[in-house]
């Protein structure tokens, strides 16, 4: 039979919503193959969650131990994992297009020599392996083809809609204590630290954006301002980071973070595509930008050709007005 | 540590500004009228390895697998702080992919540790600004049998070790790796220096050492490349200057954000 193994990280922030879409995906490719789909989890809480995996069409769980694994380590877990990839024999492994999924799986096809093909948006699994994935941060499509009977797979955020699958056999679920070497443990974390709770870029409902047009590090004052009023948070091109403005913690973009709030406002920012893949899952985009032939002005939802130091100051001092009536 | 020896491998890529522009053959991306750069992620790691030499001396090498083209960038690196600079040439006649392209580094920096000493560090950037493959440092690490740790945005030299910080979703962790170790580097972990004209001027004279490869290709191999569809949509003007103000704030109401 052939199996598709899945990677679930729970431990990690991963949203529900992101291991239910890979899940979805999984179950898709054992379909193809009529196959089983077996997942590999790290997370000692599996239990509590193994109901809705099993819901999204997980067959088997396997959960891998090892008494010096107290946290995560891309290479242990890639250890482990290729030690359930012989045991299991299946016809690819997956997980999702994370930071960590990634780096997981460039560690298991590093280890087995297998081809990685990260970012996929689909995947058709046959003699010649065909996928279509992500390139230039998601400016660009590349359809590939895979020469190998075994390729490692990622899937891209947001790849497809979530569809649930029951299956008809109880779900089983598997403790395994896995064997780690002396090589793969010196890159397990040795300590973390928590973020406090909070409004962060990535969950905020409005982000005011400013690039190279706000001008300087002082010149961002009148966008917090706004931001404040809106419950919001700024954020920034590249541009910005580069000039010394502004912490690289709050850049949009390919090298920075992939946002998707219900408003986003890019003050003084052209739209490179760079910039673009950052900011084009927001549900609502308002341009503000001196030229009206801009990249960012053209792209958006709305715009407003101004100079962005005078509507600004204007539009908040509105907001006030009509809050005091 | 001795004197420490920092690799950091780089690669060359167009840098398109509004749009990207597809060759008829749908194998590639228009370059004719672009300028080339290497990623963020890839500038950044340079200057890590800049940072770290001047706290604790040691020389810094630059590697890349690319066609001439390439010294470009990698002239770019030595003006801001490399004193070597190294190209692979692709002999094989077929494009670099993952597997090939970790192959021909591994390869490559195997013959320079044989030749000159083993380095300390290996850097990398997070993933190339084009292909975006997630890999190409895993890979080349594996085949030295070096540890390496992706995402990184912060390194020091305590002991005999590196430690090494990553920003996750949740929070931050730490990671101790023993020297000789590898990172895959990204934005944020410093603001990279301009080049200095003094530096310029150095890197020009400096020389590119040239080595062939002769790795197998790898499995992935490109059908073609596309851009996806965009629902063509009109913009909304909402107005010029600031008498816009009052329909700004009307589409926030519309909204519900205020
Ligand atoms: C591999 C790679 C990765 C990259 N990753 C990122 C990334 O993650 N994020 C990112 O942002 N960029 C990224 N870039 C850089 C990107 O290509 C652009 O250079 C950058 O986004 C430009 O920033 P900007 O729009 O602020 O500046 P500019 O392109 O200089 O645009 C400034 C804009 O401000 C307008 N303006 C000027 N004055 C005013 C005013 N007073 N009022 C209103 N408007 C005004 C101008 O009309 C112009 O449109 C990347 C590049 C590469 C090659």
């Amino acid at each position: 039979m052939s199996n598709i193994l899945v990677l679930i990280d729970s431990c990690e922030a991963d949203a529900t919503e992101t291991i239910n879409e890979l899940l979805t995906q999984g179950r898709n490719l054992a379909n193809q193959v009529n196959g089983s789909l077996e997942a590999i989890t790290f997370d000692p809480r599996h239990k509590e969650l193994a109901g809705a995996w099993a819901e999204h069409g997980v067959n088997v769980i396997h959960y891998l131990t090892n008494s010096a694994l107290h946290d995560y380590g891309p290479q242990a877990w890639a250890q482990g994992i290729v030690q359930i990839v012989s045991l299991v024999e299946p016809i690819s492994v997956i997980s999702c297009g994370s930071d960590r999924g990634h780096e997981v799986m460039a560690n298991v096809a590093a280890i087995l020599d297998a081809p990685f093909v990260s970012n996929c948006l689909s995947v058709t699994a046959g003699e010649r392996w065909q996928a279509s994935r992500l390139q230039w941060g998601g400016s660009l499509i590349e359809e590939v083809t895979v020469a190998s009977t075994f390729p490692v797979l990622s899937f891209a955020l947001h790849s497809c809609e979530t569809t649930l699958s029951k299956i008809s056999e109880p779900l089983k679920i598997i403790s395994h204590e896995i064997e780690l070497d002396t090589e793969s443990a010196k890159t397990i974390v040795i300590e973390r630290t928590e973020k406090p709770e909070g409004q962060s870029l990535e969950t905020s409902a409005v982000v005011v954006a400013g690039g190279r047009g706000v001008g300087s590090a002082d010149g961002f004052n009148v966008l917090e301002t706004l931001a404040k009023l809106l419950n919001g948070k700024v954020g920034c091109s590249r541009a910005v980071t580069n000039n010394g403005w502004r912490s690289h913690t709050d850049q949009v973009g390919q090298t920075g973070k992939r946002i998707a709030p219900d408003l986003y406002i890019a003050c003084g920012i052209s739209g490179a595509i760079q910039h673009w893949v950052g900011a084009m899952a927001s549900k609502n985009i308002l341009a503000i930008n001196t030229d009206p032939e801009a990249n960012m002005v053209k792209k958006a939802d709305y715009a407003v050709i101004a100079n962005l130091h005078e509507i600004i100051p204007a539009v908040s001092d509105e907001i006030v007005r009509r809050n005091g009536q | 540590m001795g004197v420490m020896r920092i690799l950091v491998c780089v690669k060359r890529v167009p840098a398109p500004g509004a749009k990207i522009v597809i060759t008829k053959d749908e194998q590639d991306i228009d370059s004719a009228h672009l300028g080339f750069t290497m990623s963020p992620h890839e500038e950044c790691a340079i200057e890590a390895a800049a940072q770290l030499v001047e706290q604790h001396g040691g020389e810094i090498t630059i590697l890349t697998a690319g066609s001439r083209a390439s010294d470009e960038q990698l002239r770019y690196a030595a003006s801001v702080g490399a004193g070597s600079l190294v190209r692979i040439e692709n002999n094989t006649g077929i494009d670099w992919d993952p597997q090939h392209t970790a192959r021909s580094l591994s390869t490559a920096v195997q013959a320079l540790e044989d030749e000159f000493g083993g380095y300390d560090l290996l850097l990398f950037g997070n993933e190339a600004a084009d292909t975006g493959g997630y890999q190409t440092g895993i890979r080349t690490a594996h085949l030295l049998g070096r540890p390496i740790v992706n995402a990184i945005n912060g390194i020091e030299i305590v002991g005999d070790s590196f430690v090494a910080r990553r920003e996750t979703p949740s929070g931050v962790e730490v990671y101790r790796v023993p020297t000789p170790a590898a990172f895959g580097v990204k934005e944020g972990i410093n603001l990279p220096r301009y080049p200095t004209m003094k530096g310029r001027l150095a890197s020009k004279k400096l020389s590119v050492a040239v080595v062939e490869d002769h790795s197998e290709p790898g499995e992935q191999c490109r059908v073609r490349l596309f851009r996806p569809n965009e629902a063509a949509k009109e913009t909304v003007i909402l107005g010029r200057d600031s008498e816009a103000a009052g329909a700004v704030v009307d589409l926030l109401e519309e909204l519900g954000l205020i």
